[in-house]
């Protein structure tokens, strides 16, 4: 049970003059702010609040309370894989001789670090089918924008400059057009079919000598999976272009098909998503990029190698002329690399094959159970997520939004809501192969009651949440005038 | 409503003599949901038929403008940029571009009411 008082805003706490600790006199303070200039000086004291050390504990575990993660509850956000981070990983990622070092530290006393770097590299390359990795890249939409610098590298240093559009399918993540935009590359855009796949006859037309290549997600955006991708790889190859496989959907593929094997030259992996590593409200994310053979030169500096000398393995650094060049401060987020060795190597490689079929099974079982009362677009076999479009009975005028919110006060995640945009109402769920039978057959049986409570009930559906910290919000005029700081809501009060 | 042009990707002209005024249609509004902000080009930009001339952004998502025809902005709607809800309120009315058309044979590209409301199913 939360507390109201202290689930109040921190500065609502204030009391003018209180405070926490009684430091020591600084003997340094009058001589250090005589050098400083004037006009660089505060005149007033700053706007902080002024709160008891018990009062700032009972304030922040009480907002932790209102917190929801992996860790209190089934969390189905579609196209997010939102996998349970085992303890392991963290108790891997903490340890002293890691959280000890210091990124500029010479590579000569950092060994161990540079193995776990060398070590993960090699894992990654050998389960997606690529040539080599890099782990410099701090996210997905980095990993996007690093593997479109060495798909732009590859024309350019052909001497082949008429190469400046990227194929993305219509129901492609948002970012895949945005790096290609960052990376100053043109965005075409291939429609899809009725079913989520690629339009080959719209693909066909749009294959000339301007084509740098296609980025893809397999499964798509709807879960299903591009059977003609042999066909596409062939056609993009064919003429000219290379194919950029988006790691977002990897989850399913572990273990059973390599993305490598299938006609892609470069990837990225999200390790915050397949990789079981923290994310969700602040990451930090991990989007390590791979290559075929014949694009390793073109990986961002530095890249970490294996060389023998007298006898010993050594780990360097290495930078190349040829290279697409830095993209990161030092080797990316180091901490997120550890969890994600832990999580391969605490699987290994019998069990890692399994992630894919479970993911694929949970989303399955949940989609067969529900789909006589929400929509069901595309039928069929799914992979690792699907999407509804809105309950089946739309006449009760409850929406994909009202759903949403009334599953939050059931204590689960609400899906992801109004993307595909394919769909008008679309909820798209995605359990992770995580979830005991127990756990689906409860959120199956609350999504039935919700159904049903439309029928019966559907103002309380639509008025929902009832149980939360806050009931439901003003998104219009939380993007029209967001009030985001303290100062803000005084001149809102006044 | 009956007398404008209609695009597949839900614009609307209403014509008066050579000039065009374009907006979304109220299916698209409705889809949309509420609407938040109007990105639309300066007085004197050209916009070509079949491409992009401005976004609408609504809590749901970002969509982009597509203009049905081809032309030079004569006025952008004002009003939207202090209150894009007008949109929501009546997309008929509240048209988001005024372009002087340089070649009106495109209107004949576009559907008419009737087969607009075949479109979207209505």
């Amino acid at each position: 049970m939360n507390n109201k008082f202290y689930g109040k805003l921190i500065f609502e706490l204030s009391q003018t003059g209180r405070q926490a600790y009684s430091l020591p006199k600084n003997e340094c303070s009058e001589y250090a702010l005589a050098c400083l200039p004037s006009h660089l000086m505060r005149q007033q004291a700053p706007l902080l609040p002024e709160v008891d050390e018990l009062s700032v504990v009972r304030h922040y575990i009480n907002m932790s309370n209102n917190n929801f993660g992996v860790d209190t509850g089934f969390y189905p956000l579609g196209s997010c894989t939102m996998k349970y981070n085992p303890r392991i990983n963290e108790e891997v990622a903490t340890h002293r001789e890691f959280v000890g070092l210091h990124p500029l530290q010479c590579s000569e006393t950092a060994q161990g670090a540079l193995a776990v770097y060398y070590c993960l590299q090699t894992c990654l390359a050998d389960i997606s089918g690529l040539s080599e990795f890099t782990l410099n890249p701090y996210a997905g939409a980095h990993g996007e924008l690093t593997g479109l610098m060495i798909m732009r590298g590859y024309h350019m240093e052909r001497g082949d400059l008429k190469r400046t559009k990227v194929i993305i399918p219509d129901s492609a993540h948002g970012t895949n057009p945005a790096s290609s935009a960052v990376c100053g590359l043109e965005v075409v855009v291939v429609k899809s079919r009725p079913d989520g796949t690629v339009d080959i006859d719209d693909l066909m037309p749009l294959l000339d000598e301007t084509i740098a290549g296609m980025m893809m997600t397999n499964p798509n955006t709807l879960g299903i999976f591009e059977h003609n991708i042999g066909k596409i790889a062939k056609a993009v190859h064919d003429c000219g272009g290379l194919m950029y496989y988006d790691g977002a959907n990897l989850n399913p593929m572990l273990g059973k098909v390599r993305p490598g094997d299938i006609g892609f030259d470069i990837m990225h992996i999200n390790l915050h998503k397949t990789f079981s590593t923290p994310h969700g409200g602040g990451g930090p994310g991990s989007g390590p990029v791979g290559v075929r053979a014949g694009l390793e030169h073109l990986l961002p500096n530095p890249r970490v190698v294996k060389v023998s000398e007298d006898g010993f393995e050594t780990f360097k650094l290495q930078c190349s002329d040829q290279s697409i060049g830095s993209i990161s401060a030092h080797l990316g987020n180091f901490g997120v690399m550890l969890r994600a060795l832990a999580y391969i190597l605490t699987m290994g490689r019998e069990q890692l094959k399994w992630v894919g079929p479970l993911a694929t099974l949970n989303a399955n079982y949940i989609k067969e159970s529900l789909k006589d009362v929400f929509e069901l677009p595309i039928s069929g076999v799914c992979k690792h997520e699907f999407v509804f479009d809105g309950l089946k009975d739309k006449t009760s005028g409850v929406t994909t939004l009202d759903v949403a919110k009334r599953l939050l006060d059931y204590g689960f995640h609400a899906p992801t809501i109004y993307f595909p945009l394919l769909f008008h109402e679309a909820l798209m769920i995605e359990p992770t192969e995580n979830e005991s039978k127990q756990t689906l057959d409860e959120f199956i049986h609350i999504m039935r009651q919700i159904a049903q409570e439309a029928k019966d009930d559907p103002e309380m559906v639509k008025t929902a949440p009832h149980n939360t910290p806050v009931r439901r919000l003003d998104d219009t005029l939380a993007a029209l005038h967001p009030v985001v700081t303290w100062r803000e809501l005084q001149a809102e009060n006044y | 409503m009956d007398g404008l042009y209609y695009s597949e990707s839900h614009e609307y002209v209403k014509v008066e003599g050579n000039l065009g005024f374009i907006g979304i249609t109220d299916y698209a509004q409705q889809q949309l949901g509420n609407v938040v902000y109007v990105d639309m080009p300066e007085v004197d930009d050209e916009v070509t038929a079949g491409e992009e001339f401005g976004a609408v952004e609504s809590v749901k998502a970002a969509s982009d403008l597509i203009s049905p025809v081809s032309g030079t902005v004569v006025e952008g709607n004002e009003a939207l940029e202090d209150e894009p809800g007008l949109v929501n309120k009546d997309a008929f009315a509240n048209w988001i571009i005024k372009v002087e058309m340089s070649n009106t044979d495109e209107l004949a590209n576009l559907m008419d009411a009737a087969a607009y409301k075949a479109m979207i199913g209505e």
